[in-house]
């Protein structure tokens, strides 16, 4: 089993101070699957991982990684799990090539076994030939690929990424998603946190959105979507009518009976339904109303569980 | 389940991957750093020596220059040692976050902070050797008793090191530094007998005189310098392991804190 937490609750502070930012998670990860924690800032999910990793002490429940407990034997677990931590914490006076030599021998991997393999990391990470580049020099893209090759130095049997595309351009993304795909096809277990439902929904065969401290829901991509959301989305913007009333105003008047359920946020209505056609005629007729029908996804769900309100 | 943040360090030997990890890049930019711990203290010393050497004829029955050589070796010793801890190892936890990046890999922070104590002795050790070696050379000291001061330096880094960590883990910024080297280091410099006897203070500061580290480490690397035997050097040494220990274990409980959360 790469990881299991059982009742895991984390307190900061002590006494009338104390605030609670884990509140009794349970999460129990496959051999071989990919996991995504997804959640607002501040549910708990960096806080959740640094409990699983034990750099920090729980508060109370248990987590065993790679089969060892923590925090008694996280040095020994730490050793089959590979980080790659939110920030960037690449070692800027080191090149590409020092840089996983160094990290190796924190594991105690002797120079002489890495590095035969650092054109093979190097390349995983599509920095074929970088080897002496220094950091200064690498974009934030390759700057994170760097950090997942890093990641690889001990071959993890669990890899645990913090938001590991967040501030990455599409091209860089859909590298990283790409790597991810092939470490689990071979058999790596691989745990990350994400603001992106697209990500999650891609990559993840099972997910759990966290938020205050606890999971929500968990399952399936699929599962989650369909056990907490209908189908199909109407988005509704524009001018409703020559008087300056707008999505909202039409959604006051209309959207319960023409939808099962409506949200506004700002000047857009969001229509859920089970079937958007009488709601579609009923917009075709009022032409200052722009509309976007699209099937619900893991954003809509997020968004019911957790709130439209910001979270800073 | 507070954790015990003073509880005693639990280090395996994987802390010399981090202490490397700082020679490595240490390694890259040698030739400034030596440069640097090397020629201010020595232009200081020859300055100092030279110039008021001229008014001062003799101090404790040696040249003025000779008097100084052990006082240098010491307070340079400690501000490698004290620089080391404090700008480079807080880039290293705070900005860098090289720390963190070490602690995802089966290595301890008691780990990282003692590599980083012994990581500065070390190099504050290699600076002293240096400057001893320039002292050799302009013939300050002539006794073979000098190469004892070696192991007394690296005691002094080490001494440092452990109380500079302290700073280091209390530090918003590097701003923070600036008191600690106006209200502690530079006092501590003048009362230590670096560059006068310091029989010439007053009793009273005396009294606080002979509690700083630094007058023990310059109690025993002069009369080494001079070929002679220290007095109490078991004494000295003793205070120097015990401020190390002392300051390492509270610098370690306040990281823990810092970091550990």
């Amino acid at each position: 089993m790469p990881l299991e937490i059982n009742g895991l609750v984390k307190r900061f502070g002590s006494g009338a101070d104390a605030r609670e930012v884990v509140r009794g998670i349970d999460l129990k990860l496959r051999p071989g699957e990919c996991f995504a924690l997804l959640g607002p800032n501040g549910a708990g999910k960096t806080t959740t991982l640094r409990c699983a990793l034990g750099l920090t002490g729980a508060s109370s429940g248990s987590i065993t990684l790679c089969g060892l407990p923590v925090p008694e034997q996280a040095r020994e677990a730490r050793a089959r799990v590979g980080v790659v931590p939110q920030l960037d914490s690449l070692d800027p006076d080191f090149t590409c090539a020092e840089n996983l030599i160094v990290f190796a021998g924190y594991f105690g991997i002797r120079e002489s076994e890495i590095r035969p393999r650092i054109p093979e990391l190097l390349a995983f990470a599509g920095l074929e030939g970088k080897d002496k580049a220094r950091i200064q020099s690498l974009s934030g893209g390759m700057k994170r690929r760097l950090t997942l090759a890093r990641a690889l130095v001990n071959k993890p049997e669990l890899l645990i990424l913090d938001e590991p595309t967040t501030g990455l351009d599409p091209q860089a993304r859909h590298l990283i998603w790409e790597r991810l795909r092939r470490l689990t096809a071979e058999g790596t277990t691989i745990l990350l946190t994400t603001h992106f439902m697209d990500e999650a929904e891609r990559l993840a065969n099972r997910l759990a959105i966290l938020d205050a401290g606890r999971i929500l829901v968990q399952g399936t991509p699929r599962e989650v979507i369909a056990a907490h959301i209908e189908p199909q989305v109407v988005e509704v913007f524009g001018e409703w009518d020559s008087a300056g009333a707008g999505a909202a105003a039409w959604a006051e008047a209309h959207a319960a009976t023409l939808s099962k359920r409506c949200e506004i946020s700002g000047e857009t209505a969001f229509c859920y339904t089970d079937d958007a056609t009488a709601l579609l005629a009923h917009l075709a007729r009022q032409p200052g109303l722009r509309t976007l029908h699209r099937p619900a996804n893991l954003e809509d769900v997020f968004l019911k569980l957790t709130g439209r309100e910001l979270r800073d | 389940m507070t954790p015990n943040h003073f509880a005693p360090p639990r280090l395996s030997l994987r802390l010399f991957a981090v202490w490397r990890r700082n020679f490595l890049v240490w390694r890259k930019l040698a030739l400034p750093s030596i440069v640097g711990n090397l020629a201010d203290p020595v232009i200081y010393m020859l300055g100092l020596g030279y110039g008021l050497g001229m008014l001062v004829p003799e101090v404790e029955g040696v040249s003025y220059i000779a008097f100084l050589a052990g006082g240098t070796l010491c307070y340079s010793t400690m501000n490698a040692a004290t620089f080391e801890v404090l700008y480079s190892g807080f880039s290293r936890m705070h900005v860098q976050k090289t720390w963190e990046a070490i602690m995802n890999a089966p290595i301890a922070l008691d780990d990282i902070v003692a590599a980083e104590l012994v990581w500065a002795a070390s190099k504050s050790c290699l600076a002293g050797t240096a400057i001893l070696a320039v002292i050799a050379i302009f013939g300050f000291t002539a006794s073979p008793l000098a190469l004892a001061a070696i192991p007394v330096i690296f005691l002094t880094g080490l001494c440092f090191a452990a109380l500079g960590l302290i700073m280091t883990a209390l530090a918003p910024s590097y701003d923070f530094f600036m008191y600690y080297f106006t209200l502690f280091i530079t006092p501590m410099t003048l009362m230590s007998g670096v560059f006068f006897p310091q029989n010439q203070l007053p009793d009273s500061v005396r009294t606080i005189a002979d509690l700083l580290p630094l007058s023990h480490a310059v109690s025993i690397v002069r009369p080494l310098l001079l070929g002679q035997m220290p007095q109490q050097a078991g004494l000295h040494l003793a205070v120097l392991a015990m401020v190390t220990v002392l300051a390492f274990w509270l610098a370690l409980a306040l990281t823990r804190r810092r970091l550990l959360k």
